[in-house]
């Protein structure tokens, strides 16, 4: 999200153009003066994929495709592979060094992963949200690992002595000749290469040293392994890397990193976004044994991206003497620009925007005439309210800052972006910052937003020692960078026939962009590409709208972002339109979605800023039959149409989100009052399938926090601060009412279906499917989420 | 000054009596691998065992737990092979793996001498166990693992 952001805070939107991917075809050895060891033609064009464009490209410092940035061999034959992007329980430290090593032929047994630093320079972009890890690096991967194996394959040609001069010989005429080399005579098994005319192996450790003499090859020169041919991709066998340490106990997040002398920070900041500290009295604070300094941190208001809220710090010995000095301070707290924030009110304000028209962000066909002309105009809204992600882990962060240079620890999704606001924040050159990357106890998008890691830097420095800046879970929920609050207003307009002939669909939501620019109160292109320009449906005469609302707390970015809001208005309203229309749900659904097309943004009314994930469209266009698929799969599965006992029913819900489709079928039985979700059945069409076993896990705990933001997920407002505090009146699922049996059924497909990623995509169908099955169950539609637990 | 006994060893704590035990183990015991997250007994993050009963650290005191046996993830076992820490990587339980710590604790004390232990026991048992990620589809399939062997 952060890059888009900046680039629309900037106003620097520029739309994606396709660009022409070479054809590339294999040039066979032709044999100059400058290379001796001429080789006969390859014995098959074996180029395993054809490269296409994807959105990484386009992101700040872009893809890396270096091997020699990513991967190192030691002489024991140790394979150790840079995981650059953040692991937040998705599964990437695992999933993308692993197609590198199966491409490369390494042995999963002796890969050895290391976490990079934050710096994007080297490593490319490493701003791990937007679902795109798999989606924008399985190439870089694939190409780095195919790389390695033809560096390896060239080393063993000389080491067998096939090419009879020294390797220093060959690498020059790399250089000096427009013509490619080929790998003749040796063959890359697993970890080895062997000799074709001998059978004699080498092991990858001895040919290490070889094999980085030789000139990384281009992209044409490579050879790539036939699909059929992985060992790991597509086979979802391997064990997530850090699972043993994670089990023991060993696995290390952000506070678990100990730095000698380090003191330990909470924060106490303004209950309303930018209310000033009139006046504090730290006596009490001060005489909690353990408590050593009181440090104030300037109070920020909106729009002022990830810096901190400001406040007071208590400084101390350890974490319990630091929570119980922040609790002991008595604070005055003036008046801010948001302190008259009040969720009833706005709510109420929202509603009345909604019903009144907004901006128009697509139109297509005449909707003015089709509403005229109707015969009937069924309408309806929804609404959620804010959400706090409150990942396990509560913010948290160490910095070292001395002599000019600071070190920072944090589990953060944005790894260079927390090192540039940092070395802004402490005036420093970003040479002068490291940023090293724990695992994060999850994310959820809240780790975007690198306030904690700023905080804990502007404290070593004030403070003159190495600071773990801790948030309690109280800190947590009262100062998120909360999911924004919406309603949602969808009006479909009617034929005397019951066909439909309009869509009017007018979004009020306070925009991400708020935290960033000042605010418009209007909703911004990536916003309006979740789920909301974008609908699918085949629908003559559209009207796409956002209605303005102002911000009055940091809004941000959560699992999903605005896919949430419009899946759960859009899924629900094509389900009450099927009750109004007597028909079929699912029926009415694949109906709206109309025939097997690609959608043509540009000739039905899309905006031309319109953001397909930062994707370039022709290669991740909205294809309806991949959504209808999804659709009827777990429609199927999960046995639609059977008669189910009172007080039982089944909801469905198919929404694109992250250019991944998801469906899900959700049984839901009310047992005395309470809404239980004894089995889901979720089909997932993300192309080209790298890690299974990872994908089902994600669509399990997309079930439950779908079904927590669905059930329980609400943060109010009340004099512009938070109501709620810690998982007593913020609470999640738990074990004894989940969604207890999720099915995940993948459509699998072969690499030419581009990979796309889905550690988001999962959530937002969850909560309409599970509506939809509460109003199959009871006859009660309810439409605002979250919806309670119980109902009557 | 605090005499307490964990994972088998003496330790001397140098902390009040009324110290928050969770934050002792953690900042004073080097112990990492119990976790906070919530601070008030809500989540289960921070669950060790006191005399083997599985208990959440941030509600108790060191001085409550002198003169008692502590044990936390790191000493669960030996070869980090309790049972139920191998039906935890069997079914690829973790996915951020946070929590884990905390879950593998509440179950290993739940399933003591219970083979046959009920699936509601496995819910009621574990419900004091927050996971964000969502994993208690596995947790629960854990659980039995470990419990009954299959």
């Amino acid at each position: 999200m952060l890059h888009y952001l900046e680039q629309a805070a900037a106003g620097k939107v520029a739309p994606r153009k396709a660009i022409v991917v070479r054809n590339v075809s294999r040039r066979t050895f032709l044999g100059t003066a400058a290379a001796g060891f001429a080789v006969a033609a390859f014995p098959k064009d074996a180029l395993g994929f054809a490269k296409y464009e994807v959105g990484g490209s386009q992101m700040p410092h872009g893809l890396v495709y270096d091997p020699t940035v990513f991967v190192s061999i030691d002489s024991d034959g140790t394979v150790t592979i840079v995981a650059h992007r953040s692991e937040m329980g998705t599964g990437v430290r695992t999933s993308l060094p692993m197609v590198l090593a199966d491409e490369m032929g390494a042995d999963w047994d002796r890969v050895k992963i290391i976490q990079a630093e934050g710096d994007e320079p080297k490593y490319g972009n490493q701003d791990t949200d937007g679902s795109r890890s798999m989606r924008h690096h399985i190439q870089s991967m694939r190409q780095m690992g195919a790389s390695v194996r033809f560096m390896l394959a060239i080393a063993a040609m000389q080491h067998f002595g096939i090419i009879d001069q020294p390797i220093e010989a060959v690498a020059e005429a790399f250089g000096a000749s427009d013509d490619q080399f080929e790998v003749q005579g040796v063959t890359v098994g697993v970890h080895e290469v062997t000799n074709d005319a001998t059978g004699e192996a080498v092991g990858f450790g001895e040919l290490a040293e070889i094999a980085m003499l030789v000139p990384v090859p281009e992209f044409e020169q490579l050879n790539f392994k036939d699909e059929s041919e992985f060992r790991y991709v597509g086979k979802g066998e391997i064990e997530p890397y850090d699972q043993h340490d994670i089990t023991t106990g060993k696995a290390i997040y952000g506070a678990d990193v100990d730095l000698p002398g380090m003191k330990v920070a909470v924060i106490a900041r303004p209950p309303a976004v930018g209310a000033p500290l009139v006046s504090y009295d730290a006596t009490a604070a001060r005489s909690i044994a353990g408590v050593e300094d009181i440090a104030e941190l300037p109070i920020t208001v909106m729009p002022a991206k990830f810096a901190p809220l400001g406040g007071v710090a208590v400084i101390a010995a350890h974490t319990d003497a630091a929570i119980r000095g922040r609790d002991a301070l008595e604070i005055e707290w003036g008046e801010g620009p948001h302190s008259n924030y009040n969720t009833e009110e706005f709510t109420a304000e929202m509603r009345e925007t909604a019903n009144a028209p907004g901006k128009v962000l697509r139109k297509e066909g005449d909707p003015e005439a089709a509403f005229a002309e109707a015969a009937k105009v069924f309408g309806r809204e929804y609404s959620q309210a804010h959400m706090a992600h409150a990942p396990m882990e509560p913010p948290v962060a160490i910095a070292d800052v001395k002599d000019g240079k600071a070190e920072i620890w944090a589990p953060v999704q944005s790894p260079f972006g927390t090192r540039q606001d940092i070395a802004a924040a402490l005036e420093l050159p970003i040479e002068d910052v490291t940023v090293h990357v724990t695992l994060l106890g999850g994310g959820f998008g809240r780790k975007s937003k690198c306030d904690f890691a700023i905080e804990a830097a502007l404290l070593s420095r004030d403070v003159g020692a190495p600071v773990r800046v801790q948030w309690t879970r109280e800190d947590d929920i009262h100062h998120s960078f909360f999911h924004t609050t919406s309603v949602e207003r969808i009006e479909v307009a009617l034929d005397d026939q019951d066909a439909v002939t309009g869509w009017r669909h007018n979004s009020v939501a306070p925009s991400i962009l708020s935290t960033f620019a000042e605010d418009s109160g209007h909703q911004f292109f990536i916003e309006s590409g979740m789920g909301h320009v974008d609908v699918p449906f085949e629908i003559p005469n559209m009207s796409i709208e956002n209605g303005k609302a102002m911000a009055h707390t940091r809004i941000g970015w959560y699992r999903a972002v605005s896919n949430v809001p419009r899946a759960w208005a859009i899924q629900s309203f094509v389900a009450e339109l099927a009750d109004e229309l007597g028909r079929d749900q699912k029926d009415l659904l694949i109906e709206l979605i109309g025939s097997d097309r690609e959608l043509d943004p540009p000739n039905q009314g899309f905006p031309d800023d319109y953001w397909n994930y930062g994707e370039v469209y022709q290669e991740y266009p909205i294809t309806t039959a991949r959504l209808k698929n999804v659709t009827e799969l777990a429609a199927e599965k999960a046995g639609w149409g059977a008669d189910l006992p009172a007080g039982s029913g089944l909801g469905i819900a198919a929404h694109r989100a992250f250019v991944t489709y998801v469906a899900v079928a959700a049984r839901v039985d009310i047992v005395d009052g309470l809404i239980t979700v004894p089995e889901m059945h979720i089909a997932v069409d993300c192309g080209f399938v790298a890690n299974p076993e990872r994908i089902r896990s994600q669509m399990e705990g997309a079930a439950v926090m779908g079904m927590t933001l669905a059930l329980n997920s609400a943060i109010t407002f009340q004099n512009g601060a938070a109501q709620q505090s810690n998982f007593y009146d913020y609470d999640i699922v738990r074990a004894t009412n989940f969604p207890k049996v999720v099915h995940t059924h993948i459509v699998e497909h072969p690499f030419s279906v581009h990979a796309a990623g889905v550690g988001e995509p999962g959530v937002p169908p969850i909560a309409p499917a599970i509506a939809n099955a509460v109003f199959n169950a009871t006859g009660q539609r309810l439409r605002d989420l979250p919806i309670g637990t119980t109902v009557s | 000054m605090a005499q307490l006994t964990i994972n088998g060893e003496s330790r001397t704590i140098d902390v009040p009596g009324d110290t928050t035990l969770l934050w002792a183990l953690r900042d004073l015991a080097g112990l990492k691998g119990t976790k906070y997250g919530c601070g008030v007994g809500l989540c289960g993050a921070c669950t060790i065992h006191v005399d083997g009963v599985a208990q959440v650290s941030c509600m108790l005191t060191v001085s409550q737990v002198e003169g008692t046996e502590i044990t936390t993830i790191e000493g669960l076992s030996d070869d980090g092979n309790h049972p139920v820490q191998v039906a935890w990587r069997e079914l690829n339980v973790p996915q951020c793996g946070f929590c884990q710590a905390g879950q593998i604790m509440t179950a290993a004390s739940l399933i003591e001498d219970k083979p046959d232990i009920s699936d509601q026991e496995i819910l009621d048992g574990m419900s004091g166990n927050l996971c964000r990620c969502g994993c208690y589809q596995r947790i629960v399939a854990a659980v039995r693992t470990a419990a009954t062997g299959s």
